[in-house]
């Protein structure tokens, strides 16, 4: 059982803690594990969230940041002052809970349908494209110096890498082709200045109150690159639940988006965001079909890989609507 | 000829059973699975119905577009290829037609939810 690992760690390094409540599994995978428990304190119980990769699960894939460098990020994001959970602990190997951290829980939602439906969040909605904006500007504004090791790519490599990726699945579908011609006909080149870049920046890794973005989450895919890249892939279509005429997470507009990042004192580069915006509906497109892959060859033979794998036809409608509109 | 009832007919009676059925019995994640699993089958049930015209018409787009013929694997393989050595493009008449003809055709299969399929669907081709 967890809890008796999570009591012995936080004895240790909380003081006056007596033990852990309450652990419940909240996600996991084969190679990381969300955990949600309480920490037994005589002033209060005090919330908090494990994030790990179990013993035996040591090596992070290709494109993943690591759980050491997800929490130095989300520490400097909290020191910044910008929406981000306190870290307050990195698993040593005495915790023996294998690696990742333990951080404070933020309160509030994360399921992007909930916050673009439900009567709670009906007020901060209309703000949040604004807000957004500001939290990226402020990401992209954390001091490379103190930032983790992280790879680096350009929008040319990404183009070459995801190429690699389609061709590997062997699977023709002419629409990711037309795409894939699309990006490099309109790469738009070295981005004139590298910073953070999450990576994965949108609706449903966001922690959501009635006030607005409480928390940034699922930092797995941060590196140094072209930062209009986050501003495109947060209006990929698949992150707006259905709310299509609002790109920014089903929240508002880009312009909304792009006001809040200038009022940061950042500037936008529309064009650069907009071929993020393809790169990324591919990329989700491209995704969908290395679930298909892992659903065929094992070990996860789940009917819900295996349906998210016939979504890809989803990123192919969006694809045309961008590349290839009809009428208006 | 195999026998009948019909694999769609198989299929849709499964679907119908577990939702009417089986549904009220489970709870917590077991029925989020079998939300998952109906899903399933009603994709496959759709398929069977939509395949076939589907697949005759676009293979009909491809030999006019392309100017061979094959089966429709072999057909989309070939345009993949042209595309990919920008033998063919946007430019190219008849293609953008014939990928959004062949999408719609997918997402009617796949998610006639989705709401960028319904939004296409109504502005009517």
């Amino acid at each position: 059982m967890i809890e008796a690992e999570l009591s012995r760690s936080v004895a240790r390094w909380y003081p006056g803690a007596s033990g852990v409540t309450g652990a419940a599994k909240l996600s996991g995978g084969a190679s990381q594990e969300t955990w949600r428990f309480d920490i037994v304190h005589p002033d209060g119980a005090i919330g908090a969230i494990l994030r790990r990769s179990p013993k035996g699960y040591g090596a992070a894939p290709t494109r993943a940041a690591g759980l050491a460098a997800e929490a130095q990020l989300m520490q400097l994001a909290f020191e910044a002052g910008l929406p981000s959970p306190r870290v307050m602990h990195v698993l040593t190997p005495e915790d023996d809970l294998g690696t990742g951290f333990i951080m404070q829980r933020v309160e509030g939602e994360t399921i992007a349908r909930k916050i673009l439906r439900d009567e709670e969040y009906a007020a901060a909605r209309p703000l949040l494209a604004r807000q957004i904006g500001g939290v990226l500007a402020g990401l992209h504004r954390l001091p490379k110096d103190k930032l983790p090791e992280l790879r680096s790519r350009s929008a040319t490599q990404e183009i070459a890498e995801f190429e690699r990726d389609y061709r590997s699945l062997n699977w023709p579908k002419p629409v990711f082709e037309l795409a894939l011609r699309w990006l490099r006909d309109h790469d738009p080149g070295p981005s004139a200045e590298t910073t953070l870049v999450h990576g994965d920046f949108r609706n449903g890794n966001l922690i959501i109150g009635a006030d607005g973005v409480r928390a940034v989450l699922d930092w797995e895919l941060a590196h140094l690159g072209d930062p209009m890249e986050d501003l495109g892939w947060v209006c990929v279509n698949s992150w707006r639940f259905g709310e299509i005429d609002k790109p920014v997470g089903g929240f508002g507009t880009r312009e909304e988006l792009f006001a809040g990042y200038e009022a940061a004192g950042r500037n936008v580069d529309p064009a650069r965001v907009k071929f993020w915006e393809v790169m990324g509906t591919l990329r989700w497109g491209i995704m969908c079909g290395g679930m298909m892959q892992r659903f065929r060859e094992g070990p996860d033979h789940s009917m819900e890989r295996a349906m998210i794998g016939r979504r890809a036809s989803e990123t192919e409608i969006d694809l045309l609507r961008l590349l290839a509109p009809r009428g208006s | 000829m195999q026998d009948e009832p019909t694999p769609i007919e198989l299929t849709k009676a499964v679907a119908d059973f577990l939702r009417s059925d089986i549904t009220p019995l489970i709870s917590g994640h077991q029925a989020f699975k079998l939300r998952v699993a109906i899903n399933i089958l009603d994709l496959v049930t759709r398929q069977l119905t939509q395949e076939e015209g589907s697949d005759a018409a676009e293979v009909e787009r491809l030999r006019a577009l392309l100017g061979m013929d094959g089966s429709v694997t072999e057909l989309n393989r070939a345009l993949a290829e042209r595309i990919a050595k920008g033998e063919v493009d946007l430019a190219t008449p008849g293609l953008a037609e014939h990928l959004w003809a062949t999408t719609m055709d997918k997402l009617a299969v796949d998610q006639p939810n989705y709401a960028s399929y319904k939004r296409e669907l109504g502005r009517g081709g």
